[in-house]
């Protein structure tokens, strides 16, 4: 990992929406690591009182965040009025993936930015070409 | 004492210079401890730097050299800077030393409220605002460029996702709702096209007092001041409610909490006004 890319963490404290396994796992790893990294309670409690924490992560270069959905977490910056930069943010999603997928992620040296860039709709099935 | 205006504790577990490394096993039991009881937790290592400043508190937690932790400067005197040794220290002794400064430094208790309450996406807003004119708790309000806005999120009600399904653009969010599309993931066509989806407002405002607000005719205006059409408003705006409860989307905390039928309307007339007010103005 490029030694600028910073690492959050979000514990999802104050709801069951995140596996407990795979965020215990997660923070566990991170923490049993040589590196250095932020760990917040709960992005969404940040964002409700528009916590000036989230600008100075928002505003510090490369970040890869473990919470939840990017466009959940895009927007919940935005709402602090924090937004984050698209091209220098990666979002690890640990409602759907594993603790392995995000431990692997996280850790590795390139960044994949993915936060929505603009209104994305799925196609419904029927559009998508036969497989 | 509004949400925003209330200043965090942050911890830091500092293992830079001055100080010896936590064990592994050690370190994250504390720092899950802390952050399941709210707290933000910064794994300082050597080399690293420690986070800027901001409006928070910082309790720098280490095992110092010697038990003296290293000198801190804010050269604008703008942070105030705490540092506790925990050589020796239990997880519940680490817990308790950083509720002791919090609460000593009256910073936000974690936890006092659940963060339930709408994110919007403004990729998909089209400022319609029927959000505004639907939610009778003043969640929802307008910035000066008449651009829809969350200005009372704790107004929320916890675990009621309704204005998402009113959102006619699939653009607003509950991040810790169970499924998709209002946690934040992708939206899909079938999302839009999706029956449950499109909750009739006027139903569940009260569809007859809405027409007869559009409908300036004197007939109307006499049929809107009988009682009982303000009940047959009320009934249907019910039963559209029991309709979502059914599909587990409101709980039934949330329906026996709603006000009285008066104070429905007066609430429904007052944020379709507002609504309308923003329509109106928009550049
Ligand atoms: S951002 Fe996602 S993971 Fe974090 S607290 Fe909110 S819902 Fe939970
Ligand atoms: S209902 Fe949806 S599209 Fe309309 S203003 Fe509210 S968030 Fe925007």
């Amino acid at each position: 990992m490029s030694d600028k890319t910073r690492i959050l963490y979000c514990n999802c404290t104050y709801a069951q929406v995140v596996p407990k396994p795979v965020k215990e796992a997660v923070l566990r790893e991170l923490a049993q690591s040589d590196i250095g990294f932020e760990a917040v309670a709960d992005l969404c409690e940040m964002s409700a009182r528009r916590d000036p924490a989230l600008k100075r992560l928002a505003e510090g270069g490369a970040v890869k965040i473990a919470a939840c959905f990017p466009r959940a977490v895009k927007w919940l910056f935005s709402a602090a009025d924090a937004p984050l930069p698209c091209d220098s943010t990666q979002v690890l999603n640990m409602r759907v993936q594993s603790a392995q997928e995000v431990l692997a992620a996280a850790l590795s040296p390139g960044l994949e930015p993915n936060l929505p860039r603009g209104k994305e709709t799925r196609p419904a099935p029927s559009e998508l070409p036969a497989s | 004492m509004s949400l925003n205006d209330q200043t965090a504790l942050r911890v830091v577990l500092y293992e830079g210079t001055g100080a010896q490394p936590l064990e592994p096993q050690q370190r994250y039991d504390a720092m899950s401890a802390l952050l399941d009881q709210g707290f933000a937790v910064t794994r300082a290592v050597p080399d690293g730097s420690l986070p800027a400043a901001d409006r928070s508190s910082l309790l720098v937690l280490g095992r110092f050299d010697g038990g003296r932790p290293p000198v801190a400067v804010d050269a604008q005197n703008e942070v105030d800077i705490r540092f506790e040794d925990i050589d020796g220290c239990g997880t519940s002794r680490i817990v308790e030393m950083v509720e002791n400064v919090r609460a000593e430094q009256k910073a936000v208790k974690p936890g006092d409220w659940k963060p339930w309450f709408p994110v919007i996406d403004y990729d998909r807003c089209t400022n319609c605002m029927q959000c505004l004119s639907f939610c009778l708790f003043g969640v929802y309000g307008v910035d000066s460029g008449q651009h829809i806005q969350v200005q009372n999120n704790d107004n929320c009600k916890t675990n009621c996702p309704a204005c998402s399904r009113v959102c006619p653009e699939a653009a607003i969010m509950f991040p810790k709702y169970r499924s998709g599309p209002i946690n934040g993931d992708v939206v899909s066509d079938a999302d839009l096209q999706r029956e449950k989806m499109k909750v009739d407002i006027s139903s569940l405002l009260g569809g007859d007092v809405y027409q007869m607000l559009r409908d300036r005719s004197d007939k109307a205006r006499s049929r809107f001041s009988k009682e009982r059409d303000a009940d047959k408003a009320l009934t249907e705006r019910q039963k559209c409610l029991v309709k979502l409860a059914q599909a587990g989307d409101i709980p039934p905390e949330v329906l026996m909490s709603l006000p009285s039928p008066e104070e429905i309307q007066r609430r429904a007339q007052e944020a379709k006004a507002k609504a309308e007010a923003a329509i109106r103005n928009q550049p």
